[in-house]
């Protein structure tokens, strides 16, 4: 069993004791911003992003994806516990997972998201060791034609999360596109969209502008609503869930993880998409629907679950494919960039034990959230309790010196401001970020496969469809689209963004 | 003419505005190419023209479709907090790390709803203790502490 030898391998790796004890920092971090309100995953791991540089390279990556898990771990202890999703992810949770706690039934919420997030963790690592060589097989033979369809598609998917109208979410895709192409063309060295600013010619700095996007506009919003916030504190009382509440989550946790693992390695899918999906399919095949947001344990079991085994699969694309599937990604290939590894399909030949030392420990760190969190969650609720006005002013310095470190250049923080501002009349205007956010990752991808596929086929555009596998992408992202635009699904997409808590 | 949809109208123009503007720049500036070599410009164009013609169809459907109405921007947080990031950017080299984290605190803090001095005062000076601990002694980023002459 190759895969078995493999994930030896990587056990190997991760248990070394100084990986070991990056991966518990990791966790530990990331819970802990990650459970502060208004500050969700991306966030968190751009800030954090700097403390990895002068690590080695499997360490640093042990420690982001630690970070990752920990800080989607903590925005659900938040939705939970004060009703601001972090992330949009946690935003499922939040519907049921809040009613919970108001019903006193906030320990075995939290309980049971992290068990269901092991579990589902779990069957993730071993989705990816064995999905992962296929699929880099098959990327050995992919050729621009294919890599672009494939972006297309993913984008198309990213528009499905989106909040609102299909269009809106189309046009902040492309308008992250046009983003992506500020800084210089590889091709022919002109500069584009720079303006005469010199530290544009790299283009816009991916942490400054997640920052901006997902952070200061956050923060700034945060500001504007004079509303009180609930806490759950005293009411969290006993951990453990019923037997009654256990048995009620074990289906929700199988399907969520199941659910998850495929809808994680779609680029554009992940960890969002997954948690809604699983939160439909539960309120179907539930026999109790009506209970479904006033803290039916299934709404809490399945989405978490599913929610952590996407983060894990959409490792499989930016490992393999070295396609970034989501903002997160993005970063994440950001700092391998940083630590000087192309991500790709070649990564797993070449650095066998950062690339397997790295899935293990996605499960190890998995456990040490099981471990280390219910006893922790003393702390964080007294971190919720902390008041929001000493906390923006912290979350900002943390912000800043982040994205300045990235590059020890005050530009950065122009950027960072200006995308905070756009980010914020995104928001009045009804466009959501995230969309955006993937287009700007993937423009330089896209338009840099495009132009070698139609060099390559001498001009000719059909070359998308006369290449099998190309065809199917794209053909895929044509059903995504209609079925986009069918009345019966675009009344239930609606529906499900409308029992979203604001 | 009554617009039904303020938001989306203002969406529409904004945003196919953005568009039209980073595809003519692109035309005019930036070689465009054949299908088969692509200039630098022939990306920007199209992205850009489908981005101007998509906000022209938003705005066109908003003046019938009803949506909610505009929301204002307060300008106050959006000032103190955007002016304390750029701020300390700038002023992390010339002033150090202890006094630029005290400008950003009180800055942005006063973009607040309440500001207690003493309150905010007593965070900068943690944030200060805690920010040289961690990133310069912990993390070895090379920031200066004070401004350079007392140094």
């Amino acid at each position: 069993m190759d895969a078995l030898a493999n994930l030896a391998l990587g056990l190997q790796v991760a248990i070394s004791p100084g990986n070991l004890m990056y991966c518990l920092i990791g966790v530990l971090l990331g819970t802990l911003i990650g459970v502060l309100p208004g500050i969700g995953t991306t966030a968190t791991i751009a800030m954090l992003l700097p403390i990895t540089f002068n690590l080695d390279p499997t360490s640093a990556l042990i420690m982001l994806a630690g970070i990752y898990y920990g800080s989607q771990y903590g925005g659900s202890t938040t939705a939970i516990l004060v009703n601001i999703p972090g992330e949009i992810s946690s935003v499922v949770t939040a519907i049921d997972g809040y009613q919970m706690a108001r019903r006193g039934r906030a320990g075995p919420a939290l309980a049971v998201a992290a068990i269901g997030s092991f579990v589902a963790g779990c069957f993730a690592t071993f989705v990816i060791a064995f999905a992962a060589p296929a699929l880099a097989e098959v990327a050995l033979k992919f050729g621009p034609a294919e890599y672009f369809s494939l972006m297309v598609l993913g984008l198309i998917c990213a528009t499905v999360l989106a909040h609102g109208s299909v269009i809106k979410a189309i046009i902040m895709i492309l308008t992250g596109l046009l983003v992506g192409i500020v800084g210089t063309d590889v091709n022919s060295g002109v500069l584009r969209f720079t303006f005469d600013v010199p530290e544009l010619s790299d283009g816009v700095s991916l942490v400054a502008l997640f920052m901006g996007l997902f952070g200061v506009a956050e923060i700034i919003a945060n500001l504007e609503y004079r509303g009180s916030r609930e806490v759950f504190t005293r009411s969290v009382g006993k951990l453990m869930p019923s037997r009654e509440e256990m048995k009620r989550s074990l289906g929700p946790i199988a399907r969520g993880a199941g659910i998850g693992s495929a809808l994680g390695i779609l680029p554009g899918g992940g960890s969002i998409l997954a948690a809604f999906s699983s939160y439909m399919v539960e309120k179907k095949l539930s026999r109790r629907p009506q209970e479904f947001g006033k803290g039916a344990i299934e709404g809490v079991a399945g989405p978490e679950s599913a929610n952590n085994a996407g983060a894990q699969a959409s490792f499989i694309p930016m490992l393999t494919l070295g396609i970034p599937g989501n903002a997160v990604m993005a970063l994440m290939v950001g700092a391998m960039m940083i630590q000087g590894i192309a991500p790709g399909p070649q990564v797993m030949a070449e650095r066998p034990q950062l690339f397997w030392g790295m899935i293990v420990s996605m499960w190890v760190g998995n456990f040490m959230l099981v471990i280390l969190n219910l006893p922790l969650i003393g702390i964080w609720i007294r971190l919720l309790q902390v008041p929001y006005r000493l906390l923006f002013p912290s979350i900002l310095v943390f912000m800043a010196v982040g994205v300045y470190s990235v590059a020890n250049n005050p530009v950065d923080l122009i950027i960072m401001a200006v995308f905070g501002l756009f980010g914020l009349v995104c928001m009045k205007l009804g466009m959501e970020p995230a969309p955006l956010a993937l287009g700007v990752v993937l423009g330089p991808l896209m338009e840099e496969n495009l132009r070698r596929a139609m060099l390559l086929a001498r001009g000719d555009p059909t070359v998308f469809l006369t290449r099998p596998i190309s065809a199917g992408f794209l053909i895929a992202s044509v059903v995504v689209l209609v079925l986009l635009a069918l009345p019966v699904l675009r009344r239930r997409r609606e529906q499900v963004f409308a029992e979203e808590p604001t | 003419v009554r617009i039904a949809s303020p938001r989306d109208f203002v969406a529409g123009l904004l945003f196919g505005g953005l568009g039209l503007f980073m595809a003519i720049y692109a035309a005019m500036h930036y070689q465009y190419g054949t299908a088969v070599r692509m200039g630098p410009g022939y990306f920007p164009v199209w992205v850009g023209g489908i981005v101007a013609l998509l906000g022209l169809v938003l705005a066109l459907g908003s003046l019938r479709i009803p949506g909610p109405p505009l929301e204002r921007l307060r300008l106050r947080p959006t000032l103190f907090i955007l002016g304390a990031s750029v701020a300390y950017g700038f002023l992390l080299k010339p002033l150090g790390l202890v006094l630029s984290t005290f400008l950003i605190v009180v800055v942005s803090a006063a973009g607040g709803h309440e500001f207690r001095w003493r309150e905010v005062v007593l965070l900068a000076a943690a944030l200060a203790v805690f920010s040289v601990g961690v990133f310069v002694y912990a993390l070895g980023l090379p920031f200066p502490l004070w401004p350079e002459r007392f140094e």
